[in-house]
C-alpha cells in the first residue's frame, strides 16, 4: 500500500498543528460556531445527537494491521470501545470529546492516517472496488489512480469551499462493487481500440434526496490527463454549481440543469487551458504509484488446494462460509476472504476493540498485514492461501466474525440512523436487526443473492436507492415510518429503486420484507436472483402482496 | 452610492501595509467616480470600471476593478488589451464559504498570466488565508475583527502542498 515520505508526513504534521490551533481558538471563543464549522468538518468532526462524531479517512479502504491497531487504541482511549465502518470505506467513532480530537489526530498521524476532508463541502475520500489489485478479472489496479486523486484532492486550495460535498470512485474490475455510477465523478478504467488503458468518466451521479445515475462526459481519457480533466470538471462546478439552495447544490443538479452536452463543452473549454500543463501525469509518477501497490511475495502454489478440498467435504458450516464469503483470486492457490461484519445482534459495520485487534492479527498472519474496508461495511483479507482458509475460518469464530451471509439478505448496508445521527428522521439499526432476526440461516441461503439497504433519512448514507430492497426512514407527523423501494442496484447496471407504495411502521417492516421475498420465491425461475425476477415481473405482484388490492397509480 | 469600508491596514506580500484604497459598492455609477478626488485610489465594480475606461486611464493606475463571486476573470481579460496594465485586481468574498473567487484567483495567475497584485476583501478570515495565498492572492483586506498578527501566521500553516501554487509552479509529484 501507499507509504508516506517526508513531504506527506510534514503536511500531516502541519495539519494536526493547524487543527489544534483552530480548536483552541474555538474553545477560547475567538472563532465563532459558523466559522469553526467547515474547519472541523474538513477534519471529519460532526456534532451529533449525543456526542461529536469523528470520521477517519481510510483512503480507498486500504488499511494496514498497524493502522487497525491504532484505531483500536483510539476506540479504547477516546471512545466507548468500538468503531463503525462506513459506506465510503471510512471508519467512524461516535463518542470522542471535541477537545481531544487534536490528540486523536496526532495519534493517527503516527500511522499515516488522518480525518482530512471526510466531511464538508470539499472532495471526499476516493473509493474503489475492494478487490482492486487481486481480482481475477480486472483491467488494471485502480488503487494507484485513487492515490493520485487523493494527493491531488488533499488540501486542494481552489476546491475547499465547493457548493457541496464531492465524491469520486474509480473502478478497474469488470464487476463493479464500488457503486461507481452514483458518484459525483465515477471513473471506469477501460481499454480503447488501440489496446491502451484509459478512463471512461461519468459525472453527476449521486444519491441523497435526488438520486441520479451519472452521465458519460468522456468516453476515453488517456491516463496522463486524469488530473487536469478532474481539475477542469471541478472548476466548472466550483463556479457554476448552485449556492442558493443546499439541496440543489450537488453537481448532479448542475449537470441536469445545464444538460450533459453543454456541461461537457464547458469542461472541454476549461480543460484545453489545463491540458498538457504541469498537472499532466508523467509515466514516472504513474510507475512510482504503481510501485506502492505491487504484488506481495506470493508463494508458488497449485491451483487446487487439497487441504481446502478436504475441509470442504468434511465441514458443512465451513463449506457454507466458503461458498458465500470467499472469492476467486488472480493468483493460483490464493483466495479473497470477506469478513462479514453483519452478525445479527451487532449493528452492521460495527467492530469492538477486541475484534479490531484480532482482525489486525489475522491480517498479519494470513494476508501480508493488510486489509480493506468495503462500501458494504465489511472487511476483506485479500491475499489468503487456500490451504489456510479452514484455519482462518476457525479463528474467526473465536471473535464472532464467522458470519457467512455475504451478499445475502442479512448483509445489510445501514447508516447509524436516529440512534446517533442528528440528521436522521428514523432509526435504522433496530430495523436491520429485526429483519436479520426474521430469517433463519437456511432461509437466507435459500433466498440467495439480494441487497437490502437502509437509510435513516433522505441523505441516503445507507444507499437505500441502490438496494434491491431499499428502506428509507421518513418522518410522518413526528412518527417514524419507513418507505420501501424495490429494484435498485449499485452494479454495472446501476438502477434506482422505485417506491412500492405508502410507508410502513417499524413493526411492520420485517413482515413486509418477508412478503417481498415470498413474492420473489413464488415467481422466480431457476437460477434467477431477486433482481432479475423483479425486472421480469415488475412491481405489481409485490404491491398486491403488500397492500392487498393493487393501489391506484399515484400522480 | 455605497462604499465598503476597507480596514486601515492590509496584509500585502506577508507584511502589514497601510491601506489607501477606497472601495466603491455595486451601485456606484460613472458620476460617482467622477466626483472622487483624482488622487484618491479607487476600487470600482468591474462593470463600472469597464464602462468608465476614460476615467480609469485619467487616474493612471489608481483605479482598479473588483470582481464579485459571479464575475469571471476571463471576461475581464477579454475586455482589455493587456490585463497586465492593471496594477491590482480585487476579489470580493461575500461570505468566507463562497469559494468561487478562488477559481478566479487561480485563473488570473495561471491561464491569464496576471502578475499584478490580487486583493481579497470581504469575509476574509485568518483560516482561509493560506489557501487564498496558494491560489495567487497576495494582498488581504482582513475582516475588521480579525487579529492581523495571527493572520500573518497563516502563511506558514503548511510548508508544502501537493498541487500547483503561486510559489510552486509544478505539482509535488514533479518535485519528489
Amino acid at each position: 500500500m501507499y507509504r508516506y515520505d517526508n513531504y506527506d508526513h510534514q503536511m500531516l504534521a502541519d495539519r494536526v498543528a493547524q487543527f489544534r490551533d483552530q480548536t483552541q481558538r474555538y474553545l477560547a471563543g475567538k472563532l465563532s460556531e459558523g466559522e469553526f464549522l467547515p474547519l472541523r468538518l474538513q477534519n471529519g468532526l460532526y456534532v451529533q445527537r449525543l456526542a461529536p462524531m469523528l470520521r477517519i479517512a481510510v483512503p480507498y479502504g486500504m488499511l494496514s494491521s498497524r493502522q487497525m491497531r491504532k484505531l483500536a487504541f483510539i476506540a479504547d482511549h477516546y471512545d466507548k470501545g468500538y468503531s463503525h465502518l462506513t459506506t465510503r470505506q471510512n471508519v467512524q467513532f461516535n463518542w470522542p470529546e471535541l477537545g481531544e480530537v487534536p490528540d486523536i489526530l496526532a495519534h493517527l498521524a503516527e500511522v499515516e492516517m488522518h480525518a482530512i476532508q471526510t466531511s464538508g463541502n470539499c472532495i471526499r475520500n476516493t473509493t474503489t472496488d475492494q478487490y482492486a489489485g487481486v481480482s481475477a478479472d480486472e483491467l488494471d489496479d485502480a488503487r494507484p489512480y485513487c492515490e493520485l486523486i487523493r494527493q491531488w484532492s488533499t488540501f486542494h486550495p481552489e476546491f475547499a469551499y465547493l457548493p457541496r460535498k464531492f465524491k469520486i470512485a474509480v473502478c478497474g474490475t469488470r464487476r463493479d462493487q464500488a457503486a461507481t455510477q452514483v458518484h459525483d465523478i465515477g471513473i471506469y478504467i477501460v481499454k480503447n481500440d488501440a489496446g491502451e488503458l484509459g478512463f471512461r468518466i461519468l459525472v453527476g451521479g449521486g444519491l441523497g434526496r435526488t438520486p441520479v445515475i451519472g452521465s458519460e462526459i468522456c468516453e476515453f481519457l488517456p491516463k496522463k490527463h486524469l488530473l487536469t480533466y478532474l481539475d477542469a470538471i471541478l472548476r466548472v462546478y466550483n463556479r457554476e454549481g448552485r449556492r442558493d439552495n443546499k439541496f440543489k447544490a450537488r453537481i448532479k443538479i448542475l449537470v441536469r440543469e445545464t444538460g450533459i452536452d453543454t456541461f461537457r463543452e464547458k469542461v472541454e473549454k476549461e480543460w484545453q487551458v489545463l491540458k498538457d500543463g504541469p498537472l499532466t501525469l508523467t509515466d514516472d509518477e504513474i510507475d512510482r504509484m504503481r510501485g506502492f501497490f505491487h504484488d506481495p511475495d506470493y508463494r508458488d502454489l497449485p491451483a487446487q488446494s487439497e487441504a481446502l478440498q478436504s475441509a470442504l467435504s468434511k465441514d458443512v458450516m465451513f463449506s457454507a462460509w466458503y461458498e458465500q464469503n470467499v472469492a476467486a483470486h488472480k493468483r493460483s492457490g490464493y483466495a479473497i476472504v470477506t469478513i462479514c461484519v453483519k452478525q445479527t445482534g451487532s449493528p452492521p459495520g460495527d467492530l469492538d476493540t477486541a475484534q479490531m485487534n484480532f482482525v489486525a492479527d489475522l491480517a498479519d498472519e494470513y494476508s501480508f498485514g493488510e486489509m480493506r474496508i468495503t462500501h458494504n461495511q465489511n472487511l476483506v483479507l485479500a491475499d489468503v492461501e487456500q490451504d489456510r482458509l479452514f484455519e482462518l475460518w476457525q479463528a474467526l469464530k473465536t471473535f464472532d466474525l464467522q458470519a457467512d451471509n455475504l451478499g445475502l439478505l442479512s448483509d445489510i448496508i445501514c447508516c447509524p440512523g436516529g440512534d446517533f445521527c442528528a440528521l436522521a428522521n428514523a432509526k435504522s439499526i433496530p430495523i436491520a436487526e429485526a429483519i436479520q432476526r426474521r430469517f433463519t440461516h437456511a432461509e437466507l441461503r435459500e433466498i440467495g443473492e439480494i441487497s437490502l439497504n437502509i437509510s435513516g433519512c433522505m441523505n441516503a448514507c445507507g444507499h437505500h436507492h441502490v438496494g434491491n430492497i431499499g428502506i428509507l426512514g421518513v418522518d410522518k407527523k413526528g412518527e417514524e415510518f419507513y418507505q420501501v423501494t424495490l429494484g435498485g442496484s449499485a452494479s454495472n447496471h446501476t438502477a434506482l429503486g422505485k417506491v412500492v407504495g405508502r410507508a410502513f411502521s417499524q413493526e411492520e417492516i420485517p413482515e413486509v420484507v418477508e412478503k417481498i421475498v415470498t413474492v420473489y420465491k413464488r415467481h422466480r425461475e431457476s437460477g434467477e436472483n431477486f433482481l432479475s425476477t423483479y425486472e421480469r415481473i415488475g412491481m405489481d405482484p409485490f404491491k398486491t402482496e403488500l397492500y392487498g388490492e393493487k393501489p391506484a397509480v399515484r400522480h | 452610492m455605497s462604499t465598503y469600508q476597507l480596514p486601515k491596514q492590509l496584509i500585502a506580500n506577508c507584511e502589514l501595509a497601510d491601506n489607501d484604497w477606497l472601495w466603491l459598492g455595486e451601485d456606484a455609477e460613472a458620476a460617482d467616480l467622477q466626483a472622487i478626488d483624482g488622487a484618491q485610489h479607487v476600487i470600482a465594480p468591474v462593470a463600472l470600471w469597464l464602462s468608465a475606461q476614460d476615467q480609469v486611464a485619467a487616474r493612471q493606475g489608481h483605479c482598479i476593478p473588483w470582481l464579485g463571486s459571479a464575475d469571471l476573470a476571463a471576461q475581464l481579460a477579454e475586455s482589455v488589451a493587456d490585463i497586465n496594465t492593471i496594477p491590482m485586481i480585487a476579489l470580493f468574498f461575500p461570505v468566507f464559504s463562497d469559494g468561487r473567487n478562488y477559481s478566479n484567483a487561480r485563473e488570473l495567475r495561471t491561464t491569464l498570466g496576471f502578475d499584478g497584485d490580487i486583493l481579497a476583501a470581504g469575509d476574509v478570515l485568518r483560516d482561509q488565508v493560506f489557501y487564498m495565498h496558494r491560489c495567487g492572492i497576495n494582498v488581504f483586506a482582513m475582516r475588521e475583527d480579525q487579529d492581523l498578527d495571527d493572520a500573518l501566521k497563516a502563511f506558514a500553516d503548511f510548508q508544502d502542498g501537493y498541487q500547483v501554487s503561486v510559489d510552486k509552479p509544478v505539482p509535488l509529484f514533479r518535485r519528489r
